[in-house]
């Protein structure tokens, strides 16, 4: 593999030279984000999965009888959190495949692009986390305190439980985004990027 | 690096430079008013936080790559200037997903809650926000281009040697 020696560990972090068991400090850092990550987007991704409340409103009153509603909330009413699930979900996926390869496959690489492959893929989880966690947050921020401008009625007031776990499912997802982004800083740099980029003297 | 990827770099960063101007300045000028029922029904951007947040990050972001444009690729700041592009590419992304969540019930409403749509009444302001969330979009593909181009060019020498 044609990497330069001017890999120094920029950073601090191991350099991983394909089939290195180096088990250096970097190495169990980088895992122990990624789980972070894994349990955390896992965590919102159920939590809004399950997200489900059903309550019953009285609308009218004929004579002495109230006539009565039952009305459920359930997370797919809203497409902005099937996004947000699935969303999650594939972060969870990926950083759970993360967590296998750097465990059990030092040896697979393709071509010498393994880590190039790597950042990629850590970019699109966190676009795609990013996207999912605006959706449901504006969403969420509507439901709870509405729009009067649109005339859409704030929803939170009668449905507490499902804006309580939508609200325990959204901080779950900050927190992985925000290790996912860590993480994706720290594969960028794992690339050695050099000082500068003339090419010129490559030795 | 080379002229040509200088230069291609350059212009990716010119493309992102419009796309997000443009995209924070239609959403900016947007609005309506209709009336119904002897009601005045105004419509504006800020009636609604998805927007404003919209057209701060689209902001933060032309304003980065204002400044990304001047920044020579042989100093030490290109590294960060990578880093930077990834965060700047998840405020983008997370700022056109939340206006386009909040849009898609503005035009199509949620039955389940009770919301009905506005597109109907107020056209034109819902024609210029489609307009903004799709510069926005562009912007967001534009600097993901801008990440896979960095990476690519980091690691061609290696084949070339």
């Amino acid at each position: 593999m044609a990497q330069q020696d001017a890999g120094k560990a920029e950073v601090g972090f191991s350099i991983s030279r394909g089939a290195q068991r180096g088990k250096k400090k970097g190495y169990w850092l980088l895992l122990l984000l990624r789980l972070v990550a894994f349990m955390a987007t896992a965590s919102a991704t159920i939590v809004m999965a399950l997200n489900k409340q059903t309550n019953t409103f009285v609308v009218a009153t004929i004579g002495n009888t109230p006539l009565k509603a039952t009305l459920t909330a359930k997370f797919q009413h809203t497409p902005a959190f099937v996004f947000f699930v699935v969303a999650n979900g594939m972060a969870s996926l990926h950083s759970l495949t993360m967590i296998l390869v750097e465990l059990f496959g030092h040896k697979i690489d393709y071509k010498g692009l393994r880590l190039a492959i790597i950042a990629i893929l850590d970019m699109m989880t966190v676009v795609l986390a990013s996207a999912g966690d605006g959706a449901a947050t504006f969403m969420a921020e509507v439901g709870k305190n509405g729009n009067s401008h649109a005339r859409w009625n704030k929803i939170c007031d009668k449905f507490h439980t499902f804006c309580d776990h939508g609200t325990g499912a959204l901080l779950a997802s900050f927190i992985g985004l925000l290790f996912l982004l860590i993480i994706n800083v720290i594969s960028i740099t794992k690339l050695h990027i050099p000082k500068s980029t003339n090419y010129v003297g490559v030795p | 690096m080379t002229k040509t990827r200088r230069i291609f770099s350059l212009l990716l960063r010119l493309l992102a430079l419009g796309a997000t101007l443009s995209a924070t300045i239609v959403m900016v000028t947007s609005h309506d008013s209709a009336e119904v029922l002897n009601l005045t029904f105004k419509a504006k951007y800020s009636n609604e936080s998805a927007f404003k947040y919209f057209v701060i990050a689209e902001a933060v972001a032309s304003g980065y790559s204002v400044i990304a444009l001047f920044v020579s690729s042989k100093t030490l700041l290109w590294r960060l200037l990578v880093i930077l592009d990834a965060v700047i590419t998840m405020l983008l992304t997370s700022s056109v997903s939340a206006a386009l969540a909040v849009a898609h019930v503005g035009k199509k409403g949620n039955s389940h809650a009770g919301w009905l749509p506005i597109c109907g009444q107020v056209p034109k302001f819902c024609n210029q926000v489609t307009g903004a969330l799709i510069a926005g979009l562009i912007a967001a593909i534009i600097y993901f281009l801008l990440f896979i181009y960095s990476v690519h060019t980091v690691l061609t020498p290696l084949f070339t040697v």
